[in-house]
């Protein structure tokens, strides 16, 4: 059919930003800051976007609660965790920049939980030396969306809610805008821009068991990967250990790492305090060893050493799937979390908001009894590669990409709390790097109608055809496949498995139909978004394939325990001449003499100041 | 579990648009445990012809207050309300909130409580001392109550000021007349929480009874029943804001001494 672009509503601003969760408001702040007109585009109401959810806390090395901390053993904990495969520079900027972010925050009206002596307090997460999440009881994400929210409307940026971004305009060799449409209209609309801010978060919405909302299907990655961009990390797939498995209709929805924060134990079936048996060679020096150990640090002795149940999540996840395994889990299928041991009234001031999902949901009290929780798919390490400093997409001139979406930080494995504060810097970051690009870049790169008119086509599809397959079950078959495939435990067979079943899911998409109008039609919405789904789940099974070692998040049956020759490597996904996936692994560069002294050194020598 | 394993629930919905619609029925098989944001996306997948239904969620968990509508009758979030809670074979209806402007089937426009939130001038605190801002965690216990809101606005939706009298604040107050409406309870509890907030500086109290009508609340607590995060928003935010309105109009000591700029800790009027 004819589509006259002329008659296409456009919307013009000096930066559009993609996404407005923590990463994307505190993108736009510092756009508009810098003087640049701009627009922020999203598919939900402003305010709901996935940074609502986060619970625990924002990572920051204040020394509020311990003095010891400082920038340097952040970033320690950081590498460690991240099992070195993170890019030493962002790690580096993320652990310096993290307090400024937070304490301007506060500037801004977050009301963070506070110390006696009046100050931001700090709470103990995993893999973290000493307690250091900012935090408002188990509602950080909300205090945080809630203050940019608020500092942003009031900062002159034009916020265009519940808008899909199809796919990049380039002009030449540089980014031009996005089509998008509303979801309210089903109308079709171009964002004309000088430069592009993707903050559109993660994919988990590819599986089935996972933490994730509808809006993580991975759109930023399939749209920058579709021009040009790298995805890199792919493999690295954070299950968190604990979501919720019962009931059924709940499983995944997370239980935040503040509760073994603030003393939650986990145990099996038989009462076993089964994390003792699984605390690795490499963190045996910071970990307690008796349940003794474990209660003294828990009130407050500074000699003490952690409880292994804060151990980094990709251990714990592993250690309570080994339990199940073997016949030891929980009724449902999980292992006991139990934090009934601490007051009941500081449960209900410091996790406010389990308590109520678990008495509302699954009607247990877990001021009196344990919860049952199991792994759940959270977070994605993987996602645009991009230039540490800018936040710049290198293959993609114009475009940048922060939080989620964006990579490299985290490495192998993120420590939780670690997410929020990665918005906030890279978040700003971006917004730098977009005013200095178009400093040198002023001027409105054209708009490109033949791609236009493609990718409009290509989303009416579902809609035009007369008869075909339901969006929603195809969608369901994908999860499916990667919960089985590419889950917490991987092996050859398992993946190609997955990378097949991705194939043929392509296939059947072609006839997918969406019925309906395009007004407000969350099926025609499914349809779309499983282009996305597809790349996203691609590059994990194929990034995990070509990794031949477990490390981190990326476990495989077929290829136990870390590989020397492998810590060498990121592994990169483009796409080929052909419309292909290419799967590369890249070289890393070490790191600077001084860095690499730091995540190297004993703890001990890291917090006497001797590197 | 209340709910016993596999069995069928009717649900009946509404499907139309602004210019009109009637509710539909769709019996599905539903699982333990489903709340009726579940029984929505299951009716989506697997009934012949809801599978356009407009419907808005995002976190599952009461996080987000996306998921709000009209459950038998009552304004509540979907993804928090339990099969469990109703009998065995009663059917569920939800319906989009009735205060707002339709926009298709469960979604409505809820755009005039993005413009409430704008009227409002934001926190601003003195410049951040040498070291940082100190506040004691119980000078700052009530303020979280408030910030706990998820913006769900189903307290908006329950006042009958604005739900029964359509006396929604409009975009502009003509000046020298009385408040032409009111912002409602989610936005008291906004005002509320910056009036409270120990580092703030602005005043809001006179726009808050000239042109945000806190008058035209009559405390029914209504909203606070509704309210999801169980804010206590007339007792603790509506009330004490109503007094120091109350204080500042009608009490001519405090009048005086705000007037000579001793009476209050507050200095810039915005
Ligand atoms: C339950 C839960 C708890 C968590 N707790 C913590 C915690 O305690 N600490 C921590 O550090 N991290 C936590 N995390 C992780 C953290 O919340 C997320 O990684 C982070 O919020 C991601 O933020 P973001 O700004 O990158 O993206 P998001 O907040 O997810 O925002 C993505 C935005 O992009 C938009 N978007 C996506 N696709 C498109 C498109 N095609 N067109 C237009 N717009 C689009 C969306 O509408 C949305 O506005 C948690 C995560 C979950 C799920
Ligand atoms: S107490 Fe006031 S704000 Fe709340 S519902 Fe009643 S009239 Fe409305
Ligand atoms: S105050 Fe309560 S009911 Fe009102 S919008 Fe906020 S969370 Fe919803
Ligand atoms: S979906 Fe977030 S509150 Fe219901």
């Amino acid at each position: 059919m004819a589509l006259d672009i002329s008659e296409l509503q456009t919307i013009t601003h000096d930066v559009i930003v993609v996404g407005a969760g923590g990463a994307g408001l505190r993108a736009a702040i510092e756009c508009s800051r810098q003087g640049l007109d701009t627009g922020v585009v999203c598919k939900s109401l402003l305010g709901k976007a996935h940074t609502v959810m986060a619970e625990g806390g924002a990572a920051a090395a204040l020394g509020n609660a311990d003095s010891r901390d400082n920038w340097k053993v952040h970033f320690r904990d950081t590498m460690r965790g991240g099992k070195f495969l993170n890019q030493w520079r962002m790690a580096e900027l993320h652990a310096k920049e993290a307090p400024e972010r937070i304490r301007e925050l506060e500037e801004w009206g977050a009301v963070f939980d506070r110390t006696a002596d009046g100050r931001i307090n700090q709470r103990n997460f995993g893999g973290h030396r000493f307690p250091r999440l900012a935090h408002v009881g188990d509602r950080t994400g909300l205090e945080l969306i809630r203050t940019l929210q608020d500092k942003g409307v009031h900062s002159g940026i034009s916020v265009h809610m519940e808008c899909t971004g199809l796919g990049l305009m380039m002009d030449g060799g540089r980014v031009a805008g996005m089509v998008g449409y509303w979801r309210e209209t089903g109308r079709f609309v171009v964002f004309r821009a000088k430069a592009v801010i993707f903050a559109t978060g993660g994919f988990g919405k590819a599986w089935k068991i996972t933490s994730n909302s509808w809006e993580y299907t991975g759109d930023g990655q399939r749209m920058a990967y579709d021009v040009g961009a790298e995805l890199m990390d792919m493999e690295f797939t954070q299950f968190h250990p604990t979501g919720m498995v019962w009931p059924p209709s709940v499983a995944g929805v997370l239980v935040t790492e503040g509760v073994r924060g603030e003393g939650g134990i986990l145990r099996n079936k038989d009462g076993k305090r089964f994390m003792f048996e699984y605390i690795p060679e490499k963190f045996a020096a910071e970990t307690a060893d008796t349940e003794e150990e474990a209660l003294r640090w828990l009130q407050g002795d500074r000699d003490a050493r952690r409880p292994p149940e804060l151990l980094t999540r990709d251990e714990v996840a592993r250690s309570i799937y080994n339990e199940v395994k073997m016949g030891r889990g929980s009724p449902h299928g999980g292992a006991f979390l139990d934090i009934s041991h601490r007051p009941a009234d500081y449960v209900k001031k410091k996790l406010p908001s389990m308590y109520h999902q678990f008495k509302e949901l699954a009607e247990v009290d877990i001021t009196k009894e344990p919860m049952e929780v199991g792994p759940t798919f959270h977070y994605a390490m993987g996602g645009l590669a991009v230039d540490h400093d800018s936040q710049m997409c290198p293959k993609v001139p114009g475009l940048f990409a922060c939080g989620e979406v964006a990579a490299g930080l985290h490495g192998a494995n993120r420590l939780g709390g670690n997410s929020l504060s990665d918005l906030l810097v890279f978040g700003r970051r971006a917004g730098m790097g977009a005013k200095e690009f178009i400093d040198a870049n002023p001027g409105l790169p054209k708009v490109d109608e033949a791609r236009v008119k493609q990718l409009i086509d290509q989303a009416k599809e579902p809609l035009m055809r007369p008869d075909g397959e339901n969006p929603y079950v195809l969608h369901d078959d994908l999860r499916e496949s990667m919960t089985r495939n590419v889950g917490i435990w991987r092996d050859a067979e398992g993946m190609s498995q997955g990378i097949a079943d991705i194939a043929k899911f392509r296939e059947r998409l072609k006839n997918v139909k969406a019925h309906g109008t395009s007004q407000y039609n969350p099926g025609w919405s499914e349809a779309i978004d499983l282009h996305s789904m597809f790349v996203a789940a691609e590059a994990t099974a194929r990034s995990g394939l070509m990794r031949e070692e477990s490390r981190g998040a990326h476990s495989r049956e077929d290829f136990q325990g870390e590989r020397k020759e492998w810590i060498k490597y990121n592994i990169v996904c483009f796409k080929g001449d052909d419309g292909e996936m290419v799967v590369q692994k890249v070289e890393r560069q070490s790191g600077p003499a001084e860095l690499e002294k730091i995540a190297n050194a004993s703890i001990e020598d890291v917090e006497a100041g001797r590197v | 579990m209340s709910e016993p394993a596999k069995r069928k629930r009717t649900l009946r919905a509404w499907r139309g648009d602004a210019s009109g619609g009637k509710f539909e029925e769709y019996t599905v098989e539903v699982d333990q445990g489903m709340v009726v944001l579940d029984l929505v996306h299951r009716a989506q997948r697997d009934a012949e012809g809801a599978g356009d239904m407009a419907c808005r969620w995002n976190c599952k968990a009461g996080k987000c207050g996306s998921c709000s509508m009209e459950i038998n009758g009552k304004p509540k979030l979907a993804c928090m309300t339990r099969l469990g809670d109703y009998a065995p074979d009663e059917v569920i209806q939800v319906q989009p909130l009735k205060t707002f402007p339709i926009i298709r089937d469960l979604t409505t426009d809820v755009s005039w409580n993005y413009e409430q939130n704008k009227k409002i001038a934001p926190f601003t605190p003195p410049p951040r001392p040498e070291g940082d801002y100190r506040m004691k965690q119980k000078d700052v216990d009530r303020i979280q109550e408030f910030r706990k809101c998820i913006e769900c606005f189903l307290c908006q939706d329950t006042c009958h000021v604005l739900r029964d009298h359509d006396k929604k604040a409009p975009a502009t107050q003509p000046a020298g007349k009385p408040p032409q409406g009111f912002i409602g309870p989610r936005f008291m509890i906004r005002v509320a929480q910056l009036d409270m907030h120990p580092l703030d500086t602005v005043d809001r109290i006179p726009k808050l009874k000239e042109e945000w009508g806190s008058g035209y609340c009559n405390i029914t607590k209504c909203c606070t029943e509704v309210c999801p995060e169980h804010i206590n928003i007339t007792d603790n935010g509506i009330i004490p804001m109503k007094e120091r309105v109350v204080d500042r109009f009608y009490d001519p000591i405090t009048m005086l001494l705000s007037k000579l700029g001793g009476g209050s800790k507050r200095t810039v009027q915005k």
